[in-house]
């Protein structure tokens, strides 16, 4: 090694790792190599199963039982972690690097508190109990928690996730490593919080010139924050470089399909089809000749199939694993060219759905938690509503109200095509249940796993549409063949189908009543970009066929932007604003929804200037007086947003919204143009 | 919750729960044999005879009569008489109960030590030879009847190896030591039956808190091995423990009917078991039910101690 | 679509997932041992009457107590019947009485931890109650009140020990069901205007057959531990059987004089045919959670 130049703070050379399942070796990692040098930001981005983590835990010798390096080395500040005995292993620990993951509610010693947790770290230094518990209440400070001397004595359980999280960087920036791995760190929080600590992590790294292992599905996050990208698919670097160079002239085919499925740039389902990528990731450890993303590759050719590619060093510093990278640019679009016919919304027509002072409060007494308060809302044939809002907001209890599997507190009214609906399900006429379906987060959970898909979808069509026989075998195939799904897909159960096609088979069952209204709760955030994609494809040409109405939840702005044509903002249970989705995107909006659209990393790279909110979302059980949003609002007049209720009031045709501001000082009014920063991954 | 409130609700929990139980055994004991008295005296019995024990004991008095009755005479500590010694329940009940405390105090002495012990060695060497040795050992230990493992160590240490006496029986004012003898053998077999368990869910606390996120983060603050499988692994792994091994309580009891008979050891146990085959019901009534508030007092105790050592208890929820 | 063509790898590896499960419980030796051991008593069970070189019932009064020879290979007991053909044969009565005694609890817990799982509320809660203060109580001292009440037979240990086993494996049921429960697809059944039986018996049940399964093996070795010792107490099997734990307790009194022989062997069937059991659901506990 030339002793002139510091060591990378993080080095992987052809690293293979591979995992014991069932008696069977079956690799994750496949000759990775890639070099993080000293202060650097290196993103690692994938899709689930793509071996992220396992980089991590590899890279800090903490796989699992059934894990093993089985060739390659990783170097820290030039020492081979593999080779370590154990005193230096804990000596590099202690000293170099560090590690901050996703739930950081884990992460956490649930019977030892904080301040004891993060003086440990510098007890391990060499701090006696004291002076590490004083450094200890001074990190606590730098990672902004507001009154560190009373969280030194709290337990875990007793701080808010985004409060953990801080705990967790405080831990692992306290000893000023050399290199900090961060493993999803913000996957699960809200967007808000997401956003303070992403800046968190930003300002303390620079101040630091710490060097960071950033992985993340998400790659708008990894745009905002890091300097070099790569990308990994099935265990295997495909592609890496300068972040720049990556999100703007990708040069390998997964990377330029993965960019291409994204809804961004503020699109809408009526400008047409999402790209996709088709196909699904070879399962864990599959043995694999040629290219890894041949079988999904358009590009794909003989030699594709039979020689694995090399890294290939392109100008610019930058690598792709392809055989064919001058081509990737110019991969051709799965999507055909948008014929998607425009809904026509006639809202002279009654409502399909109308919502009228709806609430619900759960509990009682002191501890009342007022989840959803005073909503209401209408909704039309072939429309899509939009429900935004972050934890807390009461989106899922509106839309378990809607279906009848949460009752609505007494005086709300609930209507379906102009006729009153009963609080549960099971009080509701078959006719009324049918108009009314769900698909649900995960289709795991959403399909009964003891059964073949085939009797699944049967007795959908027994109970909802009342089908039986030769009929319903006929509805079954017409219903299999309008979510694009295959006769081979009706024999098996569901957990030999991959996520997407599961979701497909949740489609089926919803659709399989002819619904009128179907609430899709984050349909497909359990689900990889990739998926993601076809799945909106599906669910916009299937309103556009059956003129069907759409609740769609969801926390990613971008989805929801594609698909919806109105939007409800929620906070604490209150609707804040609603309206055209065009008009609460771009603007003139309420202080909230502009926080929630500033908050959204964008791929694009160089997030706009953030509008920070203070402080924490405020527990339901005692929701802030006046405004709710006053204690986290950055453009809170005074006294009267602590001390009246706002009123929604209409500031443009069907576009209302609940803020004391005036309409010209409300944010976007003057810059329509920022609707851009909407876009997302 | 807070504190205070859990342990509240647990009291009142477990006062509901000790009524439901008498209600059983009372239904067990004078409501299921039908009629008592002919229970008593056998098929054979002149029916005037019958009527006459009948009305003696005062079972032909309606049932709320009935329970109230034994209730709340039971609550006062006042047990009835023996049909069989012709003398009140109590005093026996309160000298069994003093000599069952003291053999499940032994047993119980040896075996959390060692059942605890025995469960974070096997999960320290999760996956290896030992873990599979304990595991399956106490696994096959804990379904072997105490019967039989009486008779085995009878067998080996009182019949061939002659290094303990056969019966817990000892003479009047024998001293700790003679005692301790004496209970030895038998208490072996209770904690045979009891080791698996304990060790069981040692073993599971402590694979669950090594393969913890918080147990990486202290791993990767770079303490030392024993720091954190003291500070943060075990007092994690062990809490549950409390609670079952105050439910293993139960089946100690259990044991104590069979070991005691073997044994020939006036405890508990052996007091139910001769008033079953003698059946004498007020004597196996307020036996049982003292089973059972003994059983109930020990789950209660070990619910708070839990809630005591548990910050999410003892702090509640976030505000 | 080509996600079509991809399925059908997806089944291939689903195949194989379930081969090599298979493969790993066959070569857990834990689980052979105890496959073998309980598969030899049952034979014995099934056919052991058939077999014995002497008539188990059959009293020599020459030959009591006498020690291992090559004659009687376990001995005779104190009416000189043959200790080896006894302990034979003696594996019948119990394993006719526990399994029965397994199958009653856990038909009935299995219902009852349905109902109590997929309801909640005041049904649950009440019963839960009971419950606890049934399980407040041994098993053994349930089963002595039990029977000393109704008067012990067969029939009477198979229905107390089932009904004692009631609540038990309710408790694992209503913990899986639970767990089920706040899965969508039970909504989804809801939505679709399911009746509550049908959700519970034909959506939820098949879903929580393994830990049924488990808890079943585990409480057949219970089941087998408390019917030995209530015949050894002499509330279960009622003589003339040759009950392992009958002839045991007929027969200890003895063993200070020497005799081990009378004992020994039956306590050692016992032990294996428990250990047996207990193995079997260890290695099929096991291979469900992989």
């Amino acid at each position: 090694m030339n002793v002139a130049t510091p060591p990378d703070a993080l080095a992987a050379e052809g690293l293979d790792v591979c995992y014991r399942v069932r008696g069977r070796d079956r690799v994750v990692l496949r000759g990775l190599d890639f070099r993080i040098r000293r202060g650097e930001s290196f993103g690692l981005v994938g899709e689930s199963g793509c071996g992220k983590s396992t980089v991590a835990l590899a890279a800090t010798r903490y796989l699992p039982r059934n894990g093993r390096v089985s060739g390659g080395r990783v170097l820290i500040d030039g020492r081979d972690v593999l080779e370590l005995d154990n005193a230096e292993l804990r000596r590099l620990r202690a000293h170099s690097v560090a590690m901050v993951y996703q739930e950081p509610a884990k992460a956490l010693n649930p019977s030892m508190p904080i301040g004891r947790q993060v003086a440990e770290v510098f007890e391990v230094l060499g701090s006696p109990r004291r002076e590490a518990l004083e450094k200890a209440r001074a990190m606590l400070g730098r990672v902004r928690i507001a009154d560190p001397a009373s969280v030194m004595v709290r337990y875990p359980h007793q701080l808010s996730g985004g409060m953990q999280q801080r705990v967790v960087i405080a831990m692992a920036l306290a000893i000023r490593p050399s290199l900090l791995i961060l493993d999803e760190p913000t996957t699960g929080l809200d967007a808000t919080v997401e956003a303070e600590i992403l800046d968190l992590i930003e300002q303390l790294r620079r101040e630091y010139s710490t060097a960071v292992l950033f992985i993340s599905h998400n790659l708008g996050v990894i745009a905002g924050m890091c300097d070099r990208v790569g990308v990994l698919y099935a265990g295997r670097m495909v592609e890496e470089g300068p972040t720049r160079a990556i999100f703007e002239d990708p040069r390998h085919p997964y990377t330029v399909g993965l960019l291409r499925c994204l809804p961004r740039r503020g699109r809408s389902k009526a400008q047409g089809r999402l790209d996709t990528i088709p196909g699904q990731l070879p399962p864990i450890g599959a043995q694999i000749t040629g290219c890894i993303f041949a079988p999904r590759c358009v590009l794909a050719d003989d030699l594709c199939r039979a020689v694995d590619p090399p890294p290939v060093r392109l100008s610019d510093g930058r690598v792709s694993a392809c055989h064919h990278h001058e081509r990737a640019p110019d991969l051709p679009t799965t999507a055909p060219p948008a014929r998607r016919l425009a809904v026509l919304v006639d809202q002279a027509a009654v409502p399909v759905l109308s919502l009228d002072h709806v609430s619900k409060s759960f509990g009682g007494g002191a501890v009342t938690v007022r989840a959803v308060t005073d909503v209401s809302l209408e909704l039309w044939a072939g429309e899509t509503l939009g429900l935004v809002g972050e934890s807390g907001s009461g989106k899922t209890t509106l839309a378990r109200m809607i279906l009848g599997l949460t009752g609505p507190d007494a005086g709300s009214e609930l209507r379906i095509n102009g006729r009153a609906l009963a609080s549960h399900a099971f009080q509701r006429h078959a006719a009324h249940r049918k108009s009314l379906q769900i698909i649900f987060q995960n289709p795991d959970t959403a399909l009964n796993r003891a059964r073949l898909i085939r009797r699944l979808i049967s007795r959908a069509l027994g109970k909802l549409a009342g089908l039986a026989g030769a009929e319903r075998l006929e509805r079954l195939h017409a219903l299999i063949a309008l979510v694009r799904l295959g006769e081979r897909h009706l024999d098996v159960r569901p957990r030999q189908l991959s996520g997407g096609l599961k979701q497909r088979v949740a489609i089926a069952l919803a659709f399989a009543g002819d619904p009128r209204v179907v609430v899709c709760d984050e349909p497909t955030s359990a689900l990889d970009v990739s998926v993601q994609a076809a799945i909106l494809n599906l669910l916009a040409d299937l309103q556009a066929e059956r003129q069907v109405s759409y609740v769609f939840i969801s926390h990613d702005l971008g989805v929801v932007r594609y698909l919806s044509d109105r939007i409800a903002v929620l906070y604490l249970g209150r609707l804040m604003e609603f309206g055209p989705a065009e008009a609460v995107f771009s603007g003139p909006h309420h202080p909230y929804t502009e926080a929630l659209l500033s908050a959204v990393p964008s791929v694009e790279g160089g997030r706009p200037e953030r509008i920070a909110l203070r402080g924490e979302i405020p527990s339901p059980v005692r929701p802030p007086s006046g405004c709710v949003f006053h204690t986290r609002c950055p453009r809170k007049i005074g006294a009267i947003c602590e001390r009246d209720v706002p009123q929604l009031r209409e500031i443009a045709p069907g576009h209302s919204l609940r803020c004391h501001l005036h309409l010209d000082e409300l944010g976007g009014a003057q810059a329509p143009a920022a609707a851009d920063q909407a876009s997302v991954s | 919750m807070s504190g205070l409130r859990f342990v509240l609700r647990r009291v009142a929990l477990s006062l509901v729960t000790l009524w439901l139980l008498s209600v059983i055994v009372f239904l067990g004991a004078q409501v299921l044999p039908g009629d008592v008295g002919r229970a008593i005296l056998g098929p054979l019995a002149d029916p005037r005879a019958v009527a006459a024990l009948d009305h003696k004991l005062g079972v032909d008095r309606p049932l709320l009569v009935q329970y109230w009755d034994w209730s709340s005479h039971f609550v006062t500590g006042d047990m009835g008489r023996s049909l069989v010694y012709r003398q009140p329940v109590g005093p026996f009940l309160a000298a069994a109960l003093a000599n069952s405390l003291k053999l499940a105090a032994i047993a119980f002495l040896l075996v959390v030590p060692l059942g605890i012990f025995g469960g974070v060695v096997a999960a320290m060497n999760v996956g290896r030879a030992l873990d599979r040795i304990i595991t399956v050992t106490g696994l096959s230990m804990t379904v072997v009847p105490e019967f039989v493992s009486s008779i085995v160590l009878i067998l080996i240490f009182g019949v061939w190896l002659e290094w303990l006496p056969v019966s817990a029986s000892w003479r009047e004012g024998a001293g700790a030591f003679t005692q301790f003898r004496h209970l030895l053998l038998p208490a072996v077999p209770l904690v045979l039956v009891l080791f698996g368990y304990i060790a069981r869910m040692a073993r599971a606390g402590t694979v669950e808190a090594l393969d913890a996120d918080y147990t990486r983060t202290a791993v990767m603050k770079g303490l030392p091995f024993r720091t954190v499988v003291w500070r943060h692994v075990l007092p994690n792994a062990l809490l549950p423990t409390i609670t079952v091994i105050a439910t293993q309580m139960g089946y100690l009891i259990g044991g104590l009917v069979v070991v005691e008979t073997v044994f020939h050891y006036q405890g508990i146990g052996s007091l139910i078991y001769n008033a079953a085959k003698a059946k004498d019901f007020p004597m196996l009534e307020s036996g049982v039910l003292m089973i059972g508030v003994v059983y109930t007092i020990a789950t209660l105790i070990a619910d708070v101690l839990y809630s005591l050592l548990n910050p999410r208890i003892r702090f509640g929820g976030r505000e | 679509m080509s996600e079509v063509t991809t399925a059908s790898v997806a089944v291939e590896t689903l195949r194989t997932v379930r081969r090599e499960r298979l493969r790993v419980i066959l070569r857990s030796p834990t689980f052979l041992a105890g496959a073998i051991l309980v598969g030899f008593w049952i034979l014995c069970a099934l056919v052991g009457a058939a077999v014995v070189p002497v008539d188990p019932y059959a009293t020599d009064l020459l030959h009591e107590l006498a020690p291992p020879s090559a004659a009687h290979w376990f001995g005779t007991d104190q009416l000189g019947r043959d200790v080896f053909s006894r302990v034979i044969v003696g594996a019948r009565d119990i394993l006719t009485v526990a399994p029965l005694a397994t199958l009653l609890g856990t038909t009935l817990g299995t219902a009852l931890g349905l109902v109590t799982g997929y309801f909640g509320g005041i049904v649950d809660e009440t019963i839960s109650r009971l419950i606890e203060a049934v399980l407040a109580l041994p098993l053994i001292v349930v089963a002595l009140l039990a029977l000393v009440a109704i008067g012990a037979s067969d029939s009477t240990v198979v229905v107390v020990i089932g009904l004692v086993f009631t609540p038990v494996i309710s408790r694992t049921v209503r913990a899986a069901v639970l767990a089920e429960r706040s899965l969508d697809y039970v909504s989804a059944a809801e939505l679709r205007g399911e009746g509550s039986l049908y959700i519970m018996f034909v959506e939820i049940l098949p879903n929580v057959v393994p830990p049924i399964l488990v808890e079943t093996t585990v409480r057949l070795g219970y089941a087998i531990f408390a019917v030995a010792s209530l015949s050894f107490l002499g509330f279960g099997i009622q003589p003339p059987s040759a009950d392992w734990g009958l002839t045991i307790a007929d027969n200890y009194g003895l063993i200070d004089g020497g005799f081990w022989w009378t004992v020994t062997f039956p306590a050692i069937a016992v032990a294996s045919l428990v250990v047996g059991v207990n193995l079997l659901a260890d290695g099929l506990s096991k291979a469900l959670a992989e």
